[in-house]
């Protein structure tokens, strides 16, 4: 019986799926991760910094939110090394990935800082706080929770776009699907259970950071909005 | 504009009243209107009838159906029960031509509802191009009309960010009278403005009622009542509880409620309104 | 500056390469506009079950990742189609931006608040007529910012037809690159040249935007 069949191959290439998926999850996290690393400085340099380093900021943010990712994977992964930097496959992506994100992240917390009125900056510093304890303490915790929608966007896009590491060949979910069309050509039912597997993995993301936003809910610190709006 | 004689205090008078109007055609009739949203009922049977020229101000507490019947006589609220004509077409009928009917209703909402996009003077005219088929050059002209009328043709070219509210709502006001309508309808057109901008918009309002415009206003207005309605609604609760003209209901109603509505308000208002 | 040179004697071949990918995002844009905004009406003004149906496709076409969607159409549709895989490509990202397009004039339609609506309707016109002459104006100006960061996303994401051998900029990039051994130039330049496409796309946009500006 057809589906009987459909259903047994499906079985049969579930556990490769699954590894695959696994890496997808690991890229996508520590993507993310790299992303808020770099993303969050430079969101303070570019709100409150001055001279060469907000200049060094912008130009990160607009020199990689103006070019496709797929050309900043593959300059870091075959460009690189011409000026002698050799990474594994794998590093290469996550480089891409959280280098990527960053740009976007620190956008993000732009938008949170810059939404918190100058009056918390001056009332901080009012009490004796330096600029740099005012902004740990009084802009950061209320610019995360303004950034925390179009983080939780991030981190969706992020697990989409881990699919480009499929290019220079780190054997993730669609690469896996790749190598087994190229196998068994069962096209239709190998991408279909691809997409499934995202849409779960993407299911439980968006869950994770319900709760996440939950967890950081404050009353009149609005993040039921979406910044990206 | 009142079609009444102006005696005081007598409080039968509504018999007299009765036969001066009977002349006069009836534009608005509504009877039985009932409405709930979701367990709330809104409306619980409402009758009213509006001849032509004459003033109607309904007053009453917030939240009881005094927006929702206004809404309910344009059919911009679906009725759960009940029939309402216009210029004797029942709208509510099945297959009515709601929108053709609904033209000849002019509505002014408490938030202007201008569109954004739009001078005040294609505000004005986009009814008559879309709805009336009118030519441009033509709808312009008559939009034009419409915003002397209002006291407004210098701010033609103005969009509805650059105007004040009182403006804006008399531009909302020339917007429906464009379209010709027997009956104009106020949905607390005051309500929304600052206290200095009320007066202008009342100014036009009087000056419509003195060209014998039929209205139905609901409003807090308690001095633009007294002044200028022929009869005063009193809703509450969904019901209506007593009507009469302005004198009568001010000075000597028969509903203890209503005084008491009535004095508090008056009060509020600073106006001198309770005998 | 040997290197610049070696790009710049690249440049012609990779340039051949603008076309396509200027083609590709503009038909992937053309037809996201045509069935979004649609979509988004439906996804609005709709009965229940349209809503749903709307609402469905958009989550499918948001949640699975483009590359992946290019496969689907590259593998399957285009196999029962017999379409190239320029078309495949197209296709993918157009129903794609459709999903995208769908949720920016969703969102500038309800913005544009009901009291709009309620004061057309009040002048007589039909509901279509509302739509077409007081709503959507007044939507398609406030969704100007949102489909103009979505042209950028398109713009760039034709490199993911790369994938699928669509000769676009990229691929043409990476043969330049394999044929002068020298990627990290090549593909630094093909960055460049992406960057001013998106960088005019935007100048364009913020000119197009002011220029419709409603002052509300």
């Amino acid at each position: 019986m057809a589906g009987s069949d459909v259903l047994a191959f499906i079985e049969r290439i579930l556990p490769d799926l699954l590894r695959g998926a696994v890496i997808t999850v690991e890229l996508a996290s520590m993507g993310l991760f790299l992303g808020l690393v770099l993303g969050l400085p430079t969101a303070f340099l570019r709100a409150y910094g001055k001279g060469l380093p907000k200049y060094i900021a912008t130009l990160y943010v607009e020199a990689i939110r103006g070019t496709p990712l797929v050309v900043q994977l593959f300059i870091i992964h075959y460009g690189l090394p011409d000026l002698g930097l050799t990474f594994p496959r794998f590093v290469s992506a996550w480089l891409a990935l959280g280098i990527n994100s960053g740009a976007y992240q620190a956008e993000y917390f732009r938008g949170g800082i810059e939404a918190i009125s100058a009056g918390q900056m001056a009332a901080a510093q009012a009490l004796g706080m330096s600029r740099l304890q005012a902004i740990r303490h009084i802009i950061l915790p209320q610019a995360f929770r303004l950034a925390l929608p179009a983080w939780t966007n991030e981190a969706i896009y992020m697990v989409k776009y881990t699919s480009i590491a499929f290019m220079i060949a780190v054997p993730e979910l669609l690469a896996r699907g790749k190598m087994i069309i190229s196998w068994y050509f069962r096209p239709t039912e190998t991408l279909l259970a691809v997409a499934a597997i995202y849409l779960v993995i993407l299911w439980v993301v968006a869950r994770l950071m319900r709760l996440v936003e939950n967890r950081f809910k404050i009353p009149g610190i609005g993040f039921e909005t979406d910044q990206r709006a | 504009m009142s079609t009444l004689s102006p005696e005081p205090v007598k409080p039968l008078l509504d018999g007299s009243l009765k036969n001066e109007n009977e002349k006069k055609r009836e534009i608005v009739r509504v009877s039985g209107l009932k409405k709930s949203f979701g367990s709330l009922e809104v409306l619980k049977g409402i009758d009213l009838s509006v001849r032509e020229g004459e003033v109607v101000v309904i007053v009453g507490p917030s939240g009881t159906g005094k927006s929702t019947l206004l809404r309910c006589i344009n059919l911009l609220t679906e009725p759960d029960a009940g029939h309402v004509w216009v210029d004797g077409a029942e709208i509510t009928a099945r297959g009515a031509d709601v929108n053709k009917i609904r033209a000849k209703t002019g509505m002014v909402f408490q938030e202007f509802n201008l569109f954004n996009h739009l001078t005040a003077l294609n505000n004005v005219a986009i009814g008559l191009k879309v709805v009336k088929k009118i030519p441009e050059e033509e709808a312009r002209r008559r939009a034009m009309e419409e915003l002397e009328r209002v006291g407004l043709s210098s701010k033609a070219s103005s969009y509805p960010a650059e105007l004040s509210g009182g403006q804006k709502q008399r531009v909302a006001i020339a917007r429906a009278l464009a379209m010709d309508p027997r009956v104009m309808l106020f949905d607390e057109p005051t309500s929304a403005l600052d206290p200095e901008l009320i007066g202008e918009v009342l100014e036009v309002m009087k000056k419509l009622a003195s060209e014998g415009m039929t209205m139905l206003v609901v409003s807090h207005e308690m001095g633009f009542a007294k002044e200028v309605a022929d009869r005063i609604v009193f809703m509450e609760g969904g019901l209506i509880v007593e009507e009469g003209p302005p004198d009568v209901m001010f000075s000597a109603p028969k509903k203890a409620r209503t005084k008491e509505f009535l004095g508090k308000i008056g009060a509020i208002h600073g106006g001198t309104v309770v005998a | 500056m040997e290197k610049v040179a070696l790009v710049m004697r690249e440049l012609p071949f990779i340039l051949g390469g603008v076309g396509t990918t200027v083609q590709l995002a503009v038909i992937a844009l053309a037809m996201g506009f045509v069935i979004g905004l649609p979509l988004a009406l439906m996804e609005v003004y709709g009965s229940r079950g349209v809503r749903w149906v709307v609402s469905t496709y958009g989550t499918l076409f948001r949640s699975v990742p483009l590359l992946v969607l290019i496969f689907i159409f590259y593998f399957i549709v285009a196999k029962v189609a017999e379409l190239s895989n320029f078309s495949a490509a197209a296709l993918a990202m157009g129903l794609r931006s459709a999903a995208y397009q769908s949720e920016i004039f969703r969102g500038a339609i309800q913005s544009v608040g009901t009291g709009q609506m309620t004061a057309a309707r009040s002048l007589g016109m039909t509901r279509f007529q509302a739509i077409r002459h007081v709503v959507l104006p007044q939507a398609l100006r406030l969704a100007i910012p949102g489909w103009g960061n979505e042209a950028a996303v398109v713009l760039k994401d034709t490199s993911f037809a790369y994938a699928i051998g669509v000769a676009e900029l990229m691929r043409r990039a990476e043969y330049a690159s394999a044929r002068t051994y020298e990627p990290f130039a090549i593909f630094t330049g093909c960055a460049a040249v992406y960057f001013l496409m998106t960088f005019g796309l935007t100048r364009l946009l913020t000119r197009v935007e002011s220029a419709y500006r409603v002052r509300t």
